[in-house]
C-alpha cells in the first residue's frame, strides 16, 4: 500500500482568505447604511461601480499575467478595495471619479506591485489620495447630510442619483454642503461654542456633526463586529483612537478661537472610525506585531490630528495611513515580540549572540 | 489545588478523542514478521547482536547501545532473525534505514527474567542501569533515551519532576486509556522515577481539563504520595515541553538549555508504565499502547501494539478501507507525518496510527498569497512572527531568520492550522531549518578546508626554504673550499682545474656501466609498453562506450607513445 | 576688533564659518577615529564566501588567490563549485549586480562528490597526494593511497595525475541523518489542483514559463 505525502499539520481551521473578506464586506454595512439613511443613495452607487470596476481590473491584470482568473477573483480581495475606496469618496461624485480612482488603486497600488500581499501601501487609499490631489473640487463637495436638508427638499432618488453621477449635472446647491472638519477649519476667530452655536452642522447633532455622527458609529459597530470575530486584534484601532483622543485633548485649550476641535468631534468626524477599523487594519501594509501595531495605529492617530489641526486638508486619514505604510517596515524592525525562552526582544536585523 | 499558567498563543482544534475511548486497549494477533528499525530515537543507532538465521525469545537482546545517548532493542516476540537490512522506517523522508526483521514462531515464549520489587531500597544507579538496559526512551515524541534525561550529573539537583499527561494532540488516546486502565502501575512509575531522582520536593502530572476519567482513576493512587495532579484547560500545544513547563511552574525554559538545567526532568506518561514495567516485572520495552482511529478504519480504539509491528497489520485488524483513506499519519494531525506505505513498522515513539477519510481531513487547498493577517501570530505558542519567518524562508534570508528565532519553532502546527490562505508554513520552517544547518555544516567544512589549505601550503614553503637552504649552505661549502684552495694553492697544492677534474671523475665512476644503463633502459620500455597497451586498450573502450573521456585517453596514449619513442631512442644513443 | 566685526558682517560670517568648519571638522575626525569600525579586511571577507574546494578552476591556485584577485577587481563568476549561491553572495558583500556563472571555468554541478581511490588498482605512485590541495589523502610510496572523504572538498585534482586512472569522483549519498524538507512551491504560484477545469490557453503558458 501507498500512500500520498503530506507536510503536518493536517488538519486545517475552515477560516480562509474569503471568509476574511467576506466577513470585512458584511461588516462595512452598518456603516453603508448609515452614509445611505444620511447621504442619499450617492455611496451605494460608487461602491458598485468601484466594485465592478475593480474586478474587471483585477481580472484583466491577472490574464495578462497568465494566472488564473478565477481563483484570484475568489479571494475578494479586489472587491474590498473597491467597497472602502467607495466608502470613502464623496457621494454622487462623477462616475468617472470613481473608475479612475479603482484603476488607479487595483491596477497600480495593487497589481503592479505584485498583488495580494505584495503592496506596501493600502491601494484603496492611494486611490483616494490620488483623486483628492487631482480633483480636488469633485473630492470635496459633500452632500448635506439629511437631518441640515432645507425643508421641503430631499436627496436624490436612485434613479436622479444616477442621472446625477452619470450625466455630470450638479445637484441643486442646498443639497451639497460642507463637511464638519471643513466647517470647524475655516471658522478661524470664532470661539468652539460661538461656532457651535452658529452652525447647524453641530447644534444639530448629539456628538459631533450632523449625520457624520452615524457614519462613524456605523463603522465603528462594523469594526467591533471584525474585533468579535479576531479578524484583527485591537491594537491598532485602539492605537489610532487613543492617540487622536490624547492629541486632541492636548491641544483642546478649552474651545479658544485657535482650538482644532474637542476629542468628540475628532473621533466622531470625517473617516476617523472607517480608518481606525478598516483602512488602517489592512494587514498587508500595517506593521505585523501586536506590539507594532500599536505603534502603527498612534502613529496614524497622531498624523490624522497633526494634519487635520495644522495641514491643509481637513481630514487625512489617507495621508496619515500612507504615511504610516512607509513607516511600517521600520515599526517592525523595533518591534519584534519576545519570543519564549529569551530574555530580550530583538531588533528584526540583530542576530542573537551564539555562545 | 496548584497554581497553573496561561501559554500565550495555541489553538483548538476539533479534538474528536471520544472515537477511540469507547473500548478498553485490545491486543492483537502476533504478525508474522516484525521489522524492528535500529534507530527509534535520538542518539547513535543500536549495533545489532544477532545473526540472520538465529533464534531468538521474547524480550532478548537483538541490539546493543552504541554510546551513552542511545538505546538497547530487544526482540518483541520469540521466532527466527529473518533479516538485517534497509527497510523504510517511519521517517519523513520516506528513505530506508537499517532494521532487524523476526520471522515470529507464533510460541511467544519469553526469555527468563525477573524484576526487583523492592525498588526503594535499590539504589539509583542500579534503577537507572535497568531503565537504560530496557531500552526505554521517551514515548511522546523525539524518543530522548531516558536514562540520559534521568541522569542529568550531580551538579543540576532535581527538584521537580515533571510527569506529561497532557496529550493535546487531536484524536489521540494512548495516554488517556493508559492512565484509566493502568493508573496503579504508573504510579508506581513515577515513585520509581522519584526514587532515582532522589525524590524532587514536587512531582507534578500535568493534564488537561478534557480527561476527566483520567484524571479520576489517577487520583485514589496519588493521595498521600506528595504526587499532585495539575488540571489545566485544554489548548493545543500544551504537551511540548517547555510550554508543559511554563503552564506548571510559570518559569520558562530558556533557549538552548534543558529543563534540568532549571532542575526539573520531564517524562511522558506512557514512559512511567515501560519503566515499572522495566524495574518491577524485569521486562524490557517491547510494546506500547497506540491509538488506531480515524474514519477509514472500521475499529477506532487503542491496542497494546507489539513494537515493529507493521502498519499494515494493524490497518488490516480494523477493517481498513484505502478508497476513503485521505492520507496515513504516524502521530496526530497536527505533528505527525504522513507515511509513505504501509510496510513501515511501529516504533517505540508511536502513539497513534490516524487514517482519516477525505471528509476528516481533506486534500490540502492550494496556498493563496500570504496577507499577512498574523493570524498564525496570534496562534504562536512561542510568540515568533511566522509571516514574517514565512517571507524570509521564502527569500532564503538566513540571518533574518536567525534574527527571528527560527530555531526556537517548535512545528507545533499552529500556525498553519489557522492560516487563512493556507500556506504549509511549517514545511517552509523546515526546510529553512535544513538549509541553515546545511549552510552551517558547509562552513565548517569549508572553514576547514581553508586551514588544511594553508597549512598544506606553508608545509611546502617550509620544504622549499629548506632545500633552498640546504643549497645556500652547499653552495657556501663549495665557495669556502675554493677559497681555502686559493689560499692554499700558492703553497703548492691542487688547483682549481684537478678539483673539476677530480669531480668528474667521481661523477663517472658513480654513473653505472653501460650494461647496467643499457638493462634499466629496456626494462623501462618493456613497462611504457606495457602501459601503453593498456591505455590504447582503455582508449578504444571509451571510444566504443562514446564516453566523453576519449580526449583525456588519447593524451594518455600520446604521452605513453612519446615516453617510449624518448627512450628507445636513448637505448640507440647507448648502443652506438 | 569687535567694531570692526560688528560694522563689517562679512567678517563675522567668515570667523562664524571657519569656526563651525574648524569644529565639525575636529569631531567628525575624532569621531572617525573613536568609533573606527574594526572590519575585516575585503578579502577575507571574499575568501569566507569562497567554498574551499582550493580546485582551482577559476585559474588561481586556490581559493584565496582568488579572493585577492576578486578584491583587485577580477569578475566574481569564475567559481563553478561555489555556483550561483557564492556568485550572489558576492554580488551582495561587494555590492555589484550578480552575473551567470561564466561556463569557460566549468559547470556547477547538482551534487556534491568526493574522491575515491579503487584501491586494488593503486600503484602508490604518490601523485595524487602531491595534487591534493588540502591534504585529503593518505599514503606513502609504493602503498596504497586512500581518500580520507570527510577532508575531501571534492575539486577532483588528484584525477587527472593519476598515472593508473584509478581515481573515481562519487556523488556523496544523501543519509536520513543529513535529510532535509524540501521548500514548498511558492503560493500565488500555479498549482496543479487551482488549474482544475478552468483556462485552457493560459495554463500552456503556464507550463512553458
Amino acid at each position: 500500500m501507498a500512500f500520498k505525502q503530506v507536510t503536518s499539520p493536517h488538519a486545517h481551521s475552515a477560516q480562509n482568505t474569503a471568509k476574511v473578506m467576506q466577513l470585512v464586506l458584511l461588516a462595512t454595512v452598518p456603516g453603508l447604511i448609515a452614509l445611505t439613511w444620511q447621504f442619499g443613495w450617492g455611496s451605494f452607487i460608487n461602491i458598485a461601480l468601484a466594485s465592478v470596476t475593480a474586478v474587471s481590473c483585477e481580472a484583466a491584470i491577472m490574464r495578462m499575467r497568465g494566472r488564473s482568473v478565477s481563483f484570484y477573483l475568489r479571494d475578494y480581495s479586489a472587491v474590498v478595495t473597491a467597497v472602502l475606496l467607495g466608502l470613502a469618496l464623496p457621494p454622487l461624485a462623477p462616475w468617472w471619479i470613481v473608475v479612475v480612482g479603482t484603476v488607479f488603486s487595483i491596477v497600480v497600488a495593487k497589481q503592479l506591485y505584485g498583488g495580494l500581499g505584495y503592496n506596501p501601501f493600502n491601494p484603496a487609499m492611494i486611490g483616494y489620495v490620488v483623486l483628492l490631489i487631482s480633483f480636488p473640487i469633485q473630492m470635496t463637495t459633500w452632500i448635506t447630510p439629511l437631518a441640515l436638508l432645507p425643508l421641503g427638499t430631499v436627496h436624490p432618488g436612485l434613479i436622479e442619483s444616477l442621472q446625477i453621477v452619470f450625466s455630470g449635472y450638479t445637484p441643486a446647491d442646498g443639497v451639497t454642503g460642507a463637511t464638519p472638519l471643513d466647517t470647524f477649519k475655516h471658522s478661524s476667530g470664532l470661539l468652539a461654542d460661538q461656532i457651535y452655536a452658529r452652525e447647524p452642522l453641530f447644534n444639530q447633532a448629539m456628538l459631533a456633526g450632523a449625520g457624520w455622527e452615524w457614519v462613524n458609529l456605523g463603522f465603528l459597530l462594523g469594526g467591533l463586529i471584525l474585533l468579535s470575530q479576531r479578524i484583527f486584534t485591537w491594537h491598532g484601532p485602539v492605537g489610532m483612537l487613543a492617540a487622536l483622543t490624547l492629541m486632541s485633548l492636548i491641544f483642546w485649550d478649552g474651545g479658544s478661537s485657535s482650538s482644532p476641535g474637542s476629542p468628540l468631534m475628532h473621533l466622531f468626524s470625517g473617516a476617523t472610525m472607517m480608518g481606525a477599523f478598516f483602512i488602517l487594519t489592512d494587514p498587508v501594509s500595517s506593521a505585523v506585531s501586536n506590539r507594532g501595531r500599536l505603534v502603527f495605529g498612534a502613529l496614524i492617530g497622531v498624523l490624522v490630528y497633526v494634519i487635520r489641526a495644522w495641514g491643509n486638508y481637513p481630514d487625512a486619514v489617507a495621508f496619515a495611513v500612507l504615511l504610516a505604510n512607509f513607516a511600517a517596515p521600520f515599526i517592525d524592525n523595533y518591534t519584534l515580540p519576545r519570543t519564549y525562552g529569551h530574555v530580550d526582544r530583538r531588533r528584526a536585523t540583530e542576530k542573537e549572540d551564539q555562545s | 489545588m496548584n497554581r497553573t499558567w496561561v501559554t500565550p498563543g495555541g489553538v483548538h482544534p476539533p479534538e474528536n478523542k471520544h472515537q477511540s475511548v469507547t473500548q478498553q486497549i485490545g491486543s492483537l494477533p502476533i504478525p508474522d514478521k516484525l521489522v524492528i528499525p535500529l534507530s527509534q530515537h535520538i542518539g547513535a543507532a543500536a549495533a545489532a547482536c544477532v545473526e540472520v538465521g538465529q533464534h531468538v525469545l521474547k524480550g532478548q537482546l537483538i541490539a546493543e547501545a552504541a554510546g551513552v545517548v542511545s538505546i538497547p532493542m530487544h526482540a518483541p516476540t520469540s521466532g527466527t532473525i529473518s533479516a538485517i537490512e534497509h527497510r523504510p522506517i517511519a521517517h519523513a523522508s520516506g528513505m530506508l534505514a537499517p532494521c532487524i526483521e523476526i520471522t515470529s514462531d507464533g510460541a511467544d515464549s519469553w526469555i527468563e527474567h525477573q524484576g526487583i520489587s523492592d525498588y526503594e531500597h535499590t539504589s539509583p544507579e542500579k534503577l537507572l542501569e535497568i531503565v537504560a538496559n530496557a531500552g526505554i526512551t521517551g514515548m511522546g515524541g523525539a524518543g530522548f533515551p531516558s536514562a540520559v534525561k534521568l541522569n542529568p550529573g550531580r551538579q543540576r539537583p532535581i527538584d521537580t519532576l515533571i510527569i506529561n499527561a497532557t496529550e493535546c494532540e487531536p484524536y489521540i488516546t494512548a495516554d488517556d486509556s493508559a492512565i484509566r486502565e493502568r493508573a496503579g502501575e504508573i504510579v508506581d512509575g513515577i515513585k520509581i522515577l522519584s526514587a532515582i531522582l532522589g525524590h524532587p520536593h514536587n512531582i507534578l502530572i500535568g493534564i488537561e481539563d478534557n480527561k476527566p476519567e483520567a484524571i479520576a482513576a489517577l487520583q485514589p493512587h496519588v493521595e498521600s504520595t506528595g504526587i499532585s495532579i495539575v488540571v489545566f484547560p485544554t489548548k493545543y500545544p500544551s504537551g511540548g515541553e517547555k510550554q508543559l513547563i511554563y503552564i506548571l511552574t510559570g518559569k520558562e525554559l530558556p533557549a538552548g538549555k534543558l529543563p534540568a538545567d532549571l532542575g526539573m526532568v520531564c517524562i511522558n506518561i506512557g514512559t512511567t508504565y515501560a519503566i515499572k514495567r522495566a524495574v518491577i516485572d524485569g521486562e524490557p520495552l517491547i510494546s506500547r499502547v497506540t491509538t488506531v482511529t480515524g474514519e477509514a478504519v472500521g475499529t477506532q480504539r487503542n491496542y497494546d501494539v507489539l513494537i515493529g509491528t507493521p502498519v499494515s497489520h494493524l490497518l488490516a485488524h480494523n477493517q481498513f478501507d484505502q478508497e476513503r483513506c485521505s492520507r496515513v499519519i504516524m502521530g496526530g494531525p497536527m505533528m505527525g507525518f504522513s507515511l509513505p506505505s504501509a510496510e513501515v513498522p511501529v516504533v517505540k515513539t508511536t502513539n497513534c496510527i490516524l487514517a482519516p477519510s477525505y471528509a476528516e481531513i481533506p486534500e490540502d487547498e492550494p496556498a493563496q498569497p500570504c496577507i499577512r493577517c498574523g493570524m498564525c501570530a496570534e496562534a504562536c505558542p512561542v510568540s515568533l512572527l511566522p509571516q514574517q519567518l514565512f517571507w524570509y524562508a521564502q527569500a532564503q534570508d538566513h540571518d533574518r531568520l536567525e534574527a527571528h528565532n527560527l530555531f526556537d519553532c517548535i512545528e507545533c502546527g499552529a500556525c498553519s492550522y489557522v492560516c487563512p490562505s493556507n500556506i504549509p508554513l511549517v514545511q517552509y520552517y523546515r526546510s529553512a531549518k535544513g538549509e541553515i544547518r546545511q549552510a552551517h555544516d558547509e562552513k565548517i567544512r569549508s572553514d576547514h578546508a581553508r586551514e588544511r589549505f594553508e597549512f598544506h601550503k606553508a608545509r611546502i614553503e617550509q620544504a622549499e626554504q629548506e632545500k633552498e637552504a640546504k643549497r645556500a649552505a652547499r653552495r657556501e661549502a663549495a665557495q669556502q673550499a675554493k677559497s681555502a684552495t686559493a689560499t692554499n694553492g700558492s703553497s703548492g697544492g691542487s688547483s682549481a682545474a684537478d678539483i673539476i677534474a677530480a669531480a668528474q671523475a667521481r661523477a663517472a665512476a658513480k654513473q653505472a656501466s653501460p650494461e647496467d644503463q643499457r638493462a634499466k633502459l629496456e626494462r623501462t620500455i618493456a613497462a611504457t609498453e606495457q602501459r601503453l597497451q593498456l591505455a590504447e586498450e582503455k582508449l578504444a573502450e571509451a571510444v566504443a562506450s562514446n564516453s566523453d573521456k576519449q580526449s583525456v585517453f588519447s593524451a594518455a596514449v600520446e604521452n605513453t607513445r612519446q615516453k617510449l619513442e624518448q627512450s628507445k631512442s636513448k637505448l640507440a644513443e647507448l648502443a652506438e | 576688533m569687535i567694531e570692526l566685526i560688528s560694522q563689517h558682517p562679512i567678517f563675522a560670517a567668515l570667523i562664524a564659518m571657519v569656526g563651525l568648519s574648524i569644529l565639525f571638522g575636529g569631531l567628525l575626525g575624532y569621531a572617525a577615529e573613536k568609533f573606527k569600525v574594526e572590519g575585516d579586511p575585503i578579502v577575507e571577507q571574499i575568501d569566507e564566501l569562497l567554498p574551499q574546494t582550493q580546485c582551482g578552476q577559476c585559474g588561481f591556485p586556490g581559493c584565496r588567490p582568488y579572493a585577492q584577485s576578486i578584491a583587485d577587481g577580477d569578475a566574481i563568476n569564475k567559481c563553478p563549485p561555489g555556483g550561483q549561491a557564492t556568485i550572489n553572495a558576492l554580488a551582495n558583500l561587494l555590492g555589484v549586480p550578480a552575473p551567470e556563472l561564466d561556463q569557460e571555468h566549468g559547470q556547477e554541478s547538482e551534487v556534491k562528490t568526493v574522491a575515491y581511490i579503487r584501491e586494488d588498482e593503486c600503484i602508490g605512485c604518490t601523485k595524487c597526494i602531491q595534487a591534493c590541495p588540502v591534504d585529503a589523502i593518505l599514503g606513502a610510496a609504493k602503498l596504497m593511497h586512500t581518500v580520507i572523504a570527510d577532508e575531501c572538498t571534492g575539486c577532483d585534482l588528484c584525477v587527472e595525475p593519476c598515472p593508473v586512472d584509478c581515481i573515481d569522483m562519487l556523488p556523496v549519498e544523501e543519509t536520513i541523518a543529513d535529510w532535509k524538507w524540501s521548500t514548498p512551491a511558492k503560493p500565488g504560484q500555479m498549482i496543479a489542483t487551482d488549474r482544475r477545469g478552468e483556462l485552457g490557453s493560459n495554463t500552456v503558458q503556464e507550463d512553458a514559463a
